[in-house]
């Protein structure tokens, strides 16, 4: 073959593209990962659950199974995320002098950005977006989502997305220019090669995916809750849920925006971000971080909700001050929109903008703060059960809170002028990101996982997980805190001072732990799994819940609720318990539910092809997915048949049966 | 579904026990609002564009300037395409609402065609710029310039498909509530796109030739 048409067949892509054929590390873990998916493979193809997997999940536009795949999703990056996180440790723990470590800075650098945006785009994100899929609609009493297809679509967008991070371990390179990829820094003059297009295409991908499921839950929100259940009666994770997705409205637009102008910058030789001919880079960065700094609310809203149903819950006590949550929460979401700048004060806007956003900055502790003791006086002579999720909300008040503060301290623009781009901004983050963030998730999970799957998790293991995780935490983050007062910086892959090994050391064992912790997590799905008939629950209640949630089985039938409730209380659940409501066990009725279908996966499929030929210019088939990917979104509007009815008497031989459990129970 | 405002009763009513109507009919259902929040978020993706526009809209790099490249009179003449575009899609909905298929594919072909010749003239006058090497590689300004007034052709393209989907759907099921959802829904995206155009016309045309 000439050398023309292989590169019109292959573009850029050609043996010398697959890295792991000459860097042993990455040999290793190609083989691993290949023999892991081919065991999977395997094993699916032999128990013959394709047709399964494919009726009952992938084209299940159930929000609660799709919650529990993105869940999935989140737990599987998590493992990928997290030894990234065990590489970049043990390089700065041994890396001192004469040693160079294990890995070049080419290689390093790649990881410290795989880390980051895997950690909040394909951990976080779907993590945070499978609870509220799976968690909130049952809290508002509705059937569905607002938009069950466009909700399948949402999660395997965000699948696509992962895949290509994933495909650039093996295939190519990712970009080595920190999770938010900088311009100039990311153009094509400094950054020429493939890595920058995976990280652009596969974050645009999910960046729709996660937009339209926004729009969805907003749309759940405000037009699907029960009768009765009036705005000031929501739950506080639904308020929470709401406010989050508002928000995610109100920034992905703009990141979708600078990754878009980033590109054209990459492939269409535009000057936007460039040096030369009149771009202005900061401009990138104003528009990167107008989403991202929203973006942590994004994620600690919906966490403080978790925390907030989890505090009265186990202290068997309405929630303190309500309103003033309620409040808080919507302050948070606008003042988080405001206060972007202070992620670059050292760009010389002046001392008057500078002033603007710190002081900005300052006061969205004020609600934060409120929160904080809302949830106190909560517990305060409360018939507290210091079960696994309480325990969670604990460890969270205790770590947030110095997170918290060294986040007040970042905003005072002198003070950051110092500590700009140091190690004590990258303990500061992660302290308000793992102690707000991941604690709620884990709390969550440990929460909510009964009501999905009708048993509760392993105790013992949840307990080594919770332990792993906050003794882990500070282990690893404490000595950070303290070389990054001292100027250390960030992303340093050699240090030639030796008097820092010490805390690096001290670093690279709490990873260790927390490593314990997340092999306690996992143990404890194991274990309770196998313990799941000592573990079951029947009642759908297992915790003497409050929120409408509990009042449906565990697991809940496919249309949720045999009738629509109707709310009279903030905590309807309880009210329902307090006030002898009977369940009904007649009189059921055909529920209208939507169909299930294989578009989304198509059409995520299409949209992976298109990605994967953009960053290796295979322009072809490019152009021919994109072409594809427009038809089959086109061809799926002329199917008008999307929903179904369950009869009547399928619904009620679901409650019979659920009838006979809970006869056996009691 | 707020409205059923319950006062607390010695036997509290529970659950329902009549099924709701879930079908998205009409106004009222989730869809149109969910569409209207997609078109904020559209709305947002251009208010960046505009930002952007407006950051670099003076750093011409030596090239050309908005007085030398810009032709009113064509861009008059593309404006009138797309705001009488708006005023046929308006005569179009009265007609769906009165349910008349046939006046309704009418004025929306009609639609489409000036659409199609406003998108027919884009394309000509960014031929032409390119011919003239004022390029959106030439300087910042042509980027944004290109980027922002070529988001929006896009989405008029969009439209355009979308129109012929919907006669295409008319034809074939008249006028039924799921139709009737799109039309609303493709109505109030063409006028979204009007009134990004209006502030395309004013912002990059008639303020970058007095600047």
């Amino acid at each position: 073959m000439t050398d023309n048409l292989t590169k019109t067949v292959f573009g850029r892509l050609s043996l010398e593209s697959l890295p792991f054929l000459h860097e042993p590390i990455l040999l290793g873990t190609f083989i691993v990962v290949a023999l892991l998916g081919l065991g999977l493979v395997g094993v699916v193809t032999k128990y013959k659950l394709w047709g399964y997997l494919w009726k009952e999940w992938f084209t299940s536009v159930d929000h609660k199974k799709i919650g529990i795949m993105y869940i999935i999703l989140g737990i599987v990056m998590l493992l990928r995320g997290f030894s990234d996180a065990l590489m970049m440790r043990a390089q700065q723990a041994i890396a001192f002098g004469d040693n160079p470590g294990y890995l070049p800075p080419h290689h390093y650098d790649q990881i410290f950005t795989a880390h980051g945006t895997i950690m909040i785009f394909f951990v976080a994100i779907p993590l945070i977006v499978g609870i509220v899929n799976f968690v909130m609609p049952l809290q508002i009493g509705a059937r569905d989502v607002a938009f069950p297809f466009l909700n399948n679509l949402s999660f395997w967008l965000t699948v696509a997305g992962a895949v290509l991070v994933m495909l650039s371990l093996f295939v190519g390179e990712f970009a080595r220019t920190g999770w938010l990829s900088y311009a100039p820094l990311a153009g094509l003059q400094y950054s020429p090669d493939t890595g920058v297009d995976y990280y652009l295409l596969s974050l645009q991908m999910a960046g729709v995916g996660t937009t339209l499921s926004a729009i969805n839950m907003v749309a759940t929100v405000i037009k699907m809750r029960a009768p009765g259940m009036t705005m000031m009666k929501m739950p506080v994770f639904t308020w929470t849920a709401l406010c989050s997705n508002v928000l995610a409205i109100a920034i992905f637009p703009a990141l979708t925006a600078a990754f878009f102008l980033l590109l054209l910058d990459r492939y269409a030789g535009t000057r936007f971000f460039t040096n030369e001919l009149g771009g202005a880079p900061m401009m990138y960065w104003n528009m990167v971080w107008i989403w991202g700094h929203p973006e942590v609310y994004v994620l600690v809203l919906p966490a403080f909700g978790i925390y907030s149903e989890i505090t009265s819950t186990f202290t068997g006590k309405r929630l303190f001050g309500y309103s003033s949550m309620v409040y808080a929460t919507v302050v948070i979401t606008i003042l988080s929109y405001l206060v972007w700048l202070h992620h670059f004060f050292t760009m010389g806007a002046g001392p008057t903008v500078n002033s603007f956003f710190g002081i900005a900055t300052m006061v969205i502790s004020i609600p934060t703060g409120a929160k904080i003791f809302n949830w106190l006086f909560t517990m305060y002579r409360g018939n507290i059960r210091f079960e696994l999720p309480m325990m969670w909300v604990v460890a969270f008040m205790l770590t947030f809170t110095v997170g918290g503060m060294t986040g007040v301290l970042l905003a005072i623009p002198p003070a950051d002028f110092v500590l700009h781009n140091s190690l004590f901004l990258v303990a500061h983050f992660h302290n308000v990101i793992i102690g707000g963030v991941v604690f709620a998730l884990f709390a969550g999970m440990v929460y909510w996982f009964p009501k999905a799957f009708g048993f509760k998790l392993d105790d013992f293991w949840g307990k080594v997980a919770f332990w792993g995780w906050v003794i882990g935490y500070w282990v690893a983050w404490t000595p950070i805190y303290i070389v990054g007062l001292m100027g250390t910086t960030r992303r340093v892959n050699h240090f030639d001072d030796p008097s820092f090994q010490p805390y690096f050391v001290i670093a690279a064992i709490g990873a260790v732990i927390i490593l314990v912790g997340i092999l306690g997590f996992v143990m404890s799905i194991l274990v309770g799994w196998l313990k799941r008939e000592q573990h079951k629950d029947v009642t759908g209640d297992p915790w003497e819940g409050r929120t409408l949630e509990w009042s449906t089985a565990s697991p809940p039938p496919a249309y949720n609720f045999a009738f629509t409730p109707v709310i009279h209380d903030l905590d309807a659940w309880y009210d329902m318990k307090s006030r002898g409501y009977l369940r009904p066990t007649t009189g059921f009725r055909p529920i209208h539910m939507p169909k299930n279908t294989g578009a989304g996966v198509i059409l995520s499929a299409l949209a992976l092809v298109f990605g994967f030929a953009m960053i290796w210019y295979i322009w072809w088939l490019a152009a021919l997915s994109f072409a594809g990917l427009f038809a089959v979104a086109v061809g799926h509007t002329f199917n008008f048949k999307r929903d179904y009815t369950i009869p009547a008497e399928e619904v009620a031989a679901t409650e019979d049966k659920r009838t006979t459990l809970l006869a056996q129970g009691a | 579904m707020t409205d059923h405002t319950l006062e607390p009763q010695a036997e509290p009513v529970w659950h329902l026990t009549e099924e709701e109507e879930h079908h998205d009919h009409g106004a009222s259902g989730p869809t149109i609002l969910g569409f209207w929040i997609y078109l904020m978020s559209d709305a947002l993706i251009f208010a960046s564009l505009f930002a952007m526009f407006g950051v670099v809209a003076g750093a011409y790099a030596g090239g050309p300037v908005p007085r030398e490249i810009f032709d009113l009179k064509l861009v008059a003449l593309n404006t009138g395409l797309l705001l009488a575009s708006s005023i046929t899609f308006g005569e179009a909905m009265p007609h769906m609402e009165a349910a008349r298929v046939g006046p309704v594919r009418f004025w929306l072909a009609l639609t489409g065609l000036l659409g199609a010749g406003f998108v027919g003239i884009e394309l000509y006058e960014f031929s032409h710029l390119i011919a003239e090497n004022a390029g959106p590689n030439r300087s910042a300004f042509l980027s944004a310039f290109f980027t922002l007034v070529g988001t929006h052709g896009a989405h008029v393209t969009v439209g355009l498909v979308w129109i012929v989907t919907m006669l295409i759907q008319l034809g074939q099921h008249g006028l039924n509530p799921a139709t009737k959802r799109r039309l609303i829904c493709l109505s109030m995206f063409w006028h979204f796109l009007d009134i990004i155009w209006i502030g395309v016309f004013t912002f990059v045309y008639l303020y970058g030739v007095i600047r």
